[in-house]
């Protein structure tokens, strides 16, 4: 691992160990923390030694926890001018070893989506959180949303897989953060923490690990002679600084990383291996929660914030006799087409309650024959579990 | 000695124009490229200055023995 | 005659030529076109200052002059998106902080729309060796105005002459804070190559603007179509920093003034951060 701006030189503490005596101070103990101080806590937990960004609401608090914090565990944290700078600087620092996370908000992940299919393209392991707020444009600055569900699989042009995971709860937004980073490092893929400003500003009790509990993966890292952009579907990541003279580019380039964006083939090759390299692993990376479906008529399927006032509608539904069933999506992309086709073989309809207008209830549609009914709310207020209850009695959208 | 590679050279002209002491002429000979290298037309009037090998863009022209300025 | 005759004869093996990957010649560049002349004086400063490739890290952008550490430079290489190549840099130094870590791109990738990053790059001092290779239009997409093209010029996306001033970007840089400044343009090859290893030897923000020739995409539409005819240009136009101060501004109109523009020595970037790392975890320890 890199040694870092944080100054570990010959003779210090190497990162790792500053990483244990830091996260001693934490682990262990159950305490009252804010969602973005959790995910960034995260990060911590899970090894990452650098941190870009540019503040912006309602991200930013993360972005002061670990401007304390990075410093302690011999990390970098580097305040950019904007938030291109910020996941640029966050694949370089990848390149050079480390670890690499940014957070952002709407606008900013917009202005990130050329280094996102760059870091795709480059295969380069990278976290960003995208703490999701009212759009479009500047929109609810202050206000959760969740309309980034469409951004997040596609934002950046061209083909290419998405791995999007989506806490409900603090504690989620801690473990998920860990999560995010073990599954870039395995595919090389940039992964995004979708979180929305409502958890990522609420205030809930967390259990935190112990740091040895915690299962983390790294990059396969391989020898300097392997091939850099091929070979396997995920190839070795022959970073900087290991004598192999390493290319990498965004262009089209053949498996030893030089450029080659003439023939067919040789992109035709590349994006295919890209693409399944996920995709192909989709159905063990479907994650879903899944709670009174065994006896379920109709279901509530959701995600994020919206989750909480979801469950809490089924429970009062079941306590009135309706037999409701309830799905929370964990993983958004790739989207969890099995869980919800199984679903949608279960029950004859299916509520989608979400701070948007209608996206993930577009891709429940493409996956079951059964009725879809998106319950969408926007404008920053989220859903509460009354409404969501009328919707389930009253059988149509509110 | 002026070690000309004609396969990689372009045929700009620069080593020829900007020889202090005019050794470089454009040859005859036509390489794979349909360029005409230059050949050292006045050896001998080489002080080795390096000014070709620094100018050339395609790295074509090496002065061997000895460094100059 | 001396001379490589139809390729054969004598095998050469100069020490400079180690630092580009093999069979990567002849370069894709265009006949004349001034990167091989600053790819040339590059691979010909780090032989003699006897660096190894592994010391380097190159990050490139988009455009021409992006190309030319990106294939040709054997060592570590990141190119990367256009105007974005000093702030992939910035994360590389950041947590590299013993390697060289160099930049080459153009006059529209790092002054336009990179520009923010070049000043804040500046600004920060961050330990990197930039060049910027101003051929003063768009290149690649076929002769746009770039931010550096002199006024009144007629390009591809200024028919009727350039409405706009360009920037002197050199004097920009050295305003936002590097710690070394300099301009030359590949008529000066050992000015250049000087002003290359200061560049490579500073441990701040090290910039360094090179005037260079497209003959293809601009020298062309300035009745400069060769590129003797524009290393003529330099050559002539060309005035010491040291007289142009003494100068007036509508005398300098048309010249390139070059030479060192600044040299001061801040503290680097990541150096800071890396003090400042050590003495909170020494607060933290109490």
């Amino acid at each position: 691992m890199a040694a870092g701006a944080g100054g570990t030189g010959a003779g210090g503490p190497t990162p790792a160990e500053l990483r244990a005596i830091y996260l001693r101070r934490w682990e262990g103990r159950t305490t009252f923390m804010q969602g973005n101080e959790a995910a960034a806590l995260g990060a911590i937990y899970a090894g990452c030694s650098f941190y870009a960004a540019y503040p912006i609401t309602p991200a930013s608090e993360m972005a002061e926890f670990l401007s304390k914090a990075m410093p302690l565990v011999g990390g970098c944290f580097l305040p950019m001018e904007d938030e291109i700078a910020s996941i640029s600087s966050v694949i370089g620092a990848s390149w050079g070893g480390a670890k690499a996370l940014t957070a952002t908000s709407g606008p900013g992940f917009s202005l990130m989506q050329e280094a996102v299919g760059y870091a795709c393209m480059t295969e380069t392991p990278c976290v960003i959180a995208d703490v999701q707020r009212s759009g479009p444009s500047t929109g609810q600055a202050t206000k959760p949303a969740q309309g980034d569900v469409m951004q997040a699989r596609w934002g950046t042009h061209g083909d290419h897989e998405a791995l999007v995971l989506s806490p409900s709860s603090v504690q989620e937004c801690l473990g998920l953060m860990v999560e995010c980073f073990n599954l870039s490092e395995r595919y090389r893929n940039p992964a995004i923490l979708l979180m929305d400003g409502e958890v990522a500003h609420l205030r809930e009790r967390v259990r935190l690990p112990m740091a040895k509990d915690v299962v983390l993966e790294g990059r396969p890292l391989g020898s300097p002679d392997d091939t850099p952009f091929g070979g396997r579907p995920v190839p070795s990541m022959v970073g900087f600084g290991r004598g192999a003279a390493v290319h990498v580019t965004g262009s089209t380039h053949k498996e030893d990383g030089m450029r080659e964006a003439s023939t067919q083939a040789t992109h035709d090759r590349l994006v295919r291996r890209l693409v399944s390299k996920i995709a192909s692993d989709r159905d063990r990376l479907e994650r879903v929660e899944e709670r009174f479906t065994d006896d379920a008529e109709v279901a509530v399927l959701s995600f994020g914030c919206a989750a909480r006032p979801s469950l809490g509608a089924v429970l009062r539904a079941r306590e009135g006799g309706q037999r409701v069933g309830y799905m929370r999506l964990v993983g958004i992309w790739p989207f969890p087409r099995r869980a919800v086709a199984r679903l949608g073989e279960r029950v004859r309809r299916i509520y989608v309650p979400e701070m948007n207008l209608g996206q993930v209830s577009r891709e429940v549609e493409r996956f079951v024959d059964c009725e879809v009914v998106p319950l969408t709310k926007i404008g920053g207020v989220p859903h509460t579990v009354g409404e969501i209850v009328r919707a389930i009695k009253g059988g149509d959208r509110p | 000695m002026i070690d000309i590679d004609t396969e990689l050279c372009k045929g700009c002209g620069v080593c020829i124009a900007f020889c202090p002491r005019h050794v470089l002429e454009a040859s005859d000979r036509m390489n794979k490229r349909g360029s005409y290298p230059p050949v050292a037309a006045r050896p001998d009037d080489c002080t080795r200055c390096m000014t070709c090998e620094l100018l050339c863009p395609d790295l074509a022209i090496v002065i061997v023995d000895g460094e100059g300025e | 005659m001396t001379g490589n005759e139809g390729g054969e004869g004598i095998r050469r093996a100069p020490s400079h030529l180690r630092y580009l990957r093999e069979g990567t010649l002849p370069t894709t560049f265009c006949p004349g076109c001034g990167c091989g002349t600053v790819l040339n004086c590059f691979v010909h400063t780090l032989d003699k200052m006897g660096m190894e490739p592994g010391e380097l890290v190159a990050v490139t952008g988009i455009g021409c002059s992006s190309w030319l550490l990106s294939p040709y430079y054997r060592g570590d290489t990141l190119h990367t998106m256009h105007g974005r190549a000093i702030a992939f840099a910035t994360g590389v130094k950041a947590v590299m902080p013993d390697k060289r870590v160099v930049v080459i791109a153009g006059d529209g990738d790092l002054a336009g729309i990179g520009g923010n990053h070049l000043i804040h790059g500046a600004r920060r001092n961050v330990g990197l060796s930039v060049f910027l290779v101003n051929n003063q239009i768009y290149g690649m997409t076929g002769g746009q105005v770039s931010p550096t093209t002199p006024a009144g010029v007629r390009t591809t996306t200024t028919p009727y002459g350039n409405a706009e001033y360009p920037f002197n970007i050199a004097e920009v840089v050295a305003a936002a804070g590097a710690d070394y400044v300099a301009r030359w343009t590949t008529y000066h090859v050992r000015p250049l190559m000087r002003a290359m290893e200061e560049a490579l030897t500073t441990d701040g923000f090290a910039f360094v603007e090179v005037l260079s020739q497209c003959p293809t995409n601009y020298g062309r539409n300035v009745g400069m179509p060769t590129a003797v005819e524009a290393l003529n240009a330099f050559k002539e136009r060309s005035v010491p920093a040291e007289k142009a101060c003494g100068m007036q501004a509508a005398e300098l109109e048309g010249r390139y003034v070059v030479g060192t523009l600044a040299k001061r020595s801040r503290k680097e970037y990541t150096s800071v951060l890396r003090e400042a790392s050590e003495a909170a975890r020494r607060a933290d320890a109490r």
